[in-house]
């Protein structure tokens, strides 16, 4: 059923989407999306679509509450009481979030850095079966019995035949009136691409370069994923040794050694071969560091690790340089000298956290 | 929405049940038309603020998503919701149980008795359904004309003032406005002063010098109030707009829609804790009084039980004006009030009090006529109340930065609960003067009454006023107790220091 509201509801999103464009830069270098994952939706506090108004500032404003404690004590803002017009004794003094999901912000993204819609490799979909419960049957086991509507055909049956009496309201169900859950096995498309985040976590690079990182990582996985349905990610995190971790340590840790990148490679490409067959998978792998390898030596056997055994199956191998007060920054000039024209092969120098944006458009802008 | 369906028959045997308590209890109600919406249509209805067509805009719709969202998340169902009009509009949450309709039909004869009784809704609009209809058929006509854009940025504009109005002026008998005669025609050439006829030789002894010299300044600063614009500070900042503001016939139409409006929803604003405490005062005596059965009267408490909470630093309107209601009757019925009483010393006494007077019904009654909230807590948030429900104020503590519990005093508790009614807890904010320093620039002035302005909103808003006034546009206003002047011209924002006049 169409409403009234729904012209104004699309208005309201409109604006919250250019808001948002606008500011998709400061939004992406704060970093403050990165706090809710867990849903397919994040809030975004929006200031500026509020309706400004003269009105007292905040903090010299107390207010009156109810209860019990003691003076000092401090208070927790409650939730607005149901009923309608301002709730609370404050008015308006709520900050506008809007839920916005992620696939409309990683389109909002797409959008902003014209960033070409990604077509996977012409292959198989995989597919694979899962069992959802979709429905009712007369027969089953009784711990799939479903109560509610079972009762609602006894009473239904009751009243039919007038045994119904409401001031002793008691239902009894017989067999016929039983129904059990039933479930359907079905197809579900399995993702066919896979992101692997390598990381260098050396002494090196700090927390800055992490965040720096971890932002990165997290809108680039935002936009494969809403070009993907449903996507692999992978995370190994190396100073000068790798190993693969889960996307909470990925995006924690600071561990502090050297740096051998190449440890990170082999990691790589072993995943690849053993799981990840070239003929079925779109495959990204992406690899951040500042550049400071510990070794000419172990440069060499990178280059050779990417030529033989990444670059022959993968999409495209993102390099990502972050800038570090300590590191020589080296890695890349190498890169570029062997692979310069390649172009499976895309680096990016990030200079800082307003770089990010155009470091994310230097690897999608691709489109591979 | 689409016409209504009839309530089905339980319903309407159940809402001439209510109805019928409601009466017998003395309440005297417009006759009330209630629809069965389902949740999405309920929050459709709710973001218009109860009315079936509204204006399109866009707030309307952030509304409506701020109150899908609550339902969906469980944090908010609308537990009622009925217009000030007669007939009476108001609304029922399909599938939800007996028990719940029967109380919100309950709360429902309590608000239309008070929309219909009490004195600050007397002068409202009782047919602001097809008012809301009609505005919202100009300001489409005028977005058929002008452009979405452009109708809806001037919305904006005209929406970040719509606070400022004066929500008593309805009430208040003005003195006749002055004949445009009176006003115009004043001689430049100096007036006769006025004198006592006196012969040559006694002149200077009947009119000295200094006589003749007070009358003519008395003259001068009568003329200079005549030539003030306007002649006293106007608090409806939004009528000034309109009627000295240069703008396009459907800006100023714009203009006087919101503002209209405006004055339509304020009473609602200052009486929001009477009201719903008026409702739920009813609703809890004609429930548990007459209306629940025994088996219902759990699933009831339940339901209160939800509506009544209160939580930490949140004042519940419907919770303090029920207990406030009952505690007025309490004292009435026992004649706990007059000089006798306030002069006694004796807590003791003062506990077992009773004169058996037995107004207390009475009394509930004159005071829901008679009240806002402001003047309604004022007269009676008594000690013996504060400290029975454990009221405390609480502020922002700097230093640790959370907000905290900052006194259980009286006297503390009611100034702050006062202070955050008055005006319902916006800021005064006063036309000063239409032609500033004689350049056609507009003044505005603050009275501060202990709070600063929230900065970077009135940068803003200085914005918007611009829009409309097109000269400059500024604000005498205090800031950490100094006098400010915030300005906004075509440079943008600035503020300087200024004296900021003592008794404002």
């Amino acid at each position: 059923m169409s409403q009234k509201i729904d012209l104004d509801h699309r208005r309201f999103r409109e604006i919250v989407r250019g808001k948002i464009k606008q500011n998709l830069r400061k939004y992406i270098s704060q970093g403050e999306m990165i706090g809710r994952q867990g849903k397919q939706t994040v809030s975004i506090p929006l200031p500026q679509i509020d309706i400004p108004r003269f009105r007292h500032g905040d903090k010299q404003q107390g207010g009156v509450g109810q209860g019990d404690g003691e003076v000092g004590d401090a208070i927790g803002q409650g939730e607005p009481q149901p009923g309608i017009g301002q709730a609370g004794d404050r008015p308006g003094d709520h900050l506008v979030e809007v839920d916005v999901s992620m696939d409309e912000l990683a389109q909002i993204l797409g959008e902003e850095l014209e960033l070409p819609r990604i077509e996977p490799k012409g292959k198989e979909k995989i597919v694979a079966f899962k069992d959802k419960y979709t429905g009712l049957r007369p027969t089953g086991p009784e711990s799939l019995r479903h109560f509610r509507s079972t009762f609602k055909r006894a009473l239904r049956r009751q009243i039919a035949m007038g045994t119904y009496d409401p001031r002793r309201p008691v239902i009894v169900p017989i067999r016929d009136d039983r129904r059990y859950r039933s479930w359907r096995t079905e197809p579900q498309p399995q993702s066919n691409a896979v992101i692997i985040y390598m990381m260098d976590v050396s002494g090196s690079m700090g927390d800055e370069q992490k965040e720096i990182v971890r932002i990165e990582s997290f809108w680039i996985d935002t936009w494969l994923r809403s070009q993907y349905q449903g996507i692999e990610a992978r995370y190994i995190i190396h100073d000068a040794m790798a190993k693969e971790v889960d996307r909470d340590t990925f995006f924690r840790t600071r561990e502090s050694g050297g740096t051998m990148i190449s440890s990170a490679f082999k990691l790589c490409a072993k995943l690849i071969e053993e799981e990840y067959p070239a003929s079925e998978w779109n495959i990204y792998p992406f690899h951040f560091s500042d550049g400071d390898n510990w070794s000419v030596d172990d440069t060499v056997t990178c280059i050779e690790l990417l030529r033989s055994r990444i670059l022959p199956n993968v999409n495209l191998f993102c390099y990502g340089q972050v800038e570090s007060p300590y590191g020589s920054g080296q890695f890349i000039k190498d890169l570029q000298e062997h692979f310069g024209d390649d172009e499976r092969v895309v680096t990016s120098e990030i200079k800082g956290k307003d770089a990010i944006m155009d470091s994310i458009k230097d690897f999608l802008g691709q489109g591979k | 929405m689409t016409t209504p369906k009839p309530l089905p028959a339980h319903l309407q045997d159940m809402q001439a049940e209510i109805e019928g308590y409601a009466r017998e209890y003395g309440l005297d109600f417009f006759p009330i038309i209630y629809e069965i919406l389902d949740y999405k249509t309920m929050n459709e209805v709710a973001a218009y603020g109860g009315f079936p067509t509204r204006y399109p805009h866009w707030r309307f719709g952030m509304d409506y998503e701020q109150l899908s969202k609550g339902y969906e998340y469980g944090l908010q169902k609308i537990y009622e919701m009925v217009i000030n009009t007669n007939p009476a509009y108001a609304y029922l949450l399909e599938g939800n149980s007996l028990v719940d309709q029967k109380t919100v039909m309950a709360h429902v004869t309590g608000h239309v008795d008070f929309f219909k009784n009490n004195y600050y809704f007397s002068k409202t609009n009782r047919k602001m359904i097809d008012g809301m209809a009609n505005h919202a058929a100009r300001v489409r006509r005028h977005i058929a004309r002008h452009g979405i854009e452009a109708v809806e940025n001037f919305i904006d504009v005209c929406l970040s003032l719509e606070n400022l109005i004066d929500p008593m002026s309805p009430y208040i008998q003005r003195v006749r406005p002055k004949a445009d005669s009176e006003l115009d025609g004043e001689p430049d050439e100096p007036a006769e002063i006025p004198k006592l006829p006196a012969k040559g030789y006694m002149e200077d002894y009947i009119n000295p010098p200094e006589f003749i010299e007070a009358q003519r300044r008395k003259q001068e600063a009568a003329k200079a109030k005549a030539k003030r614009f306007p002649e006293e500070r106007q608090r409806d900042v939004l009528k000034f707009l309109i009627d000295y503001a240069p703008v396009e016939r459907w800006q100023r139409d714009i203009l006087e829609i919101i503002r209209d409006e405006a004055y339509y929803f304020a009473p609602q604003a200052m009486t929001k804790i009477m009201n719903e405490g008026w409702a739920s005062y009813w609703h809890s005596k004609i429930m548990t009084e007459k209306a629940a059965s025994a088996a219902e009267i759990i699933d009831y408490a339940d339901a209160c039980a939800g509506v009544l909470a209160t939580s930490g630093a949140r004042l519940n309107p419907y919770k303090l004006g029920l207990e406030l209601f009952r505690h007025i009757e309490y004292r009435w019925d026992r004649g706990q009030f007059g000089k006798e009483w306030m002069e006694c010393e004796s807590l003791e006494e003062k506990q077992n009090w009773d004169r058996r007077t037995g107004l207390g019904r009475k009394k509930i009654f004159e005071v829901r006529r008679l009240h806002n909230d402001v003047t309604f807590i004022d007269e009676f948030f008594t000690l013996e109340f504060c400290y029975e429900q454990k009221f405390f104020t609480f502020g922002f503590n700097e230093r640790s930065g959370n907000w905290e519990i900052m006194s259980r005093e009286f006297k503390e508790v009611k100034r702050q609960l006062l202070q955050s009614l008055t005006n319902r807890g916006q800021p005064f904010i006063y036309v000063e003067d239409g032609n500033f320093e004689n350049r056609g620039e507009l003044l505005l002035l603050h009275r501060h009454e202990g709070l600063d302005l929230k900065m970077d909103y009135a940068a803003d808003t200085l914005k918007n006023l611009m829009t409309i006034w097109s000269r400059p546009v500024n604000l005498l206003t205090k800031v950490d107790g100094k006098g400010r002047l915030l300005r906004f011209d075509n440079s943008g924002f600035s503020d300087k220091s200024a004296d900021y006049p003592d008794g404002a």
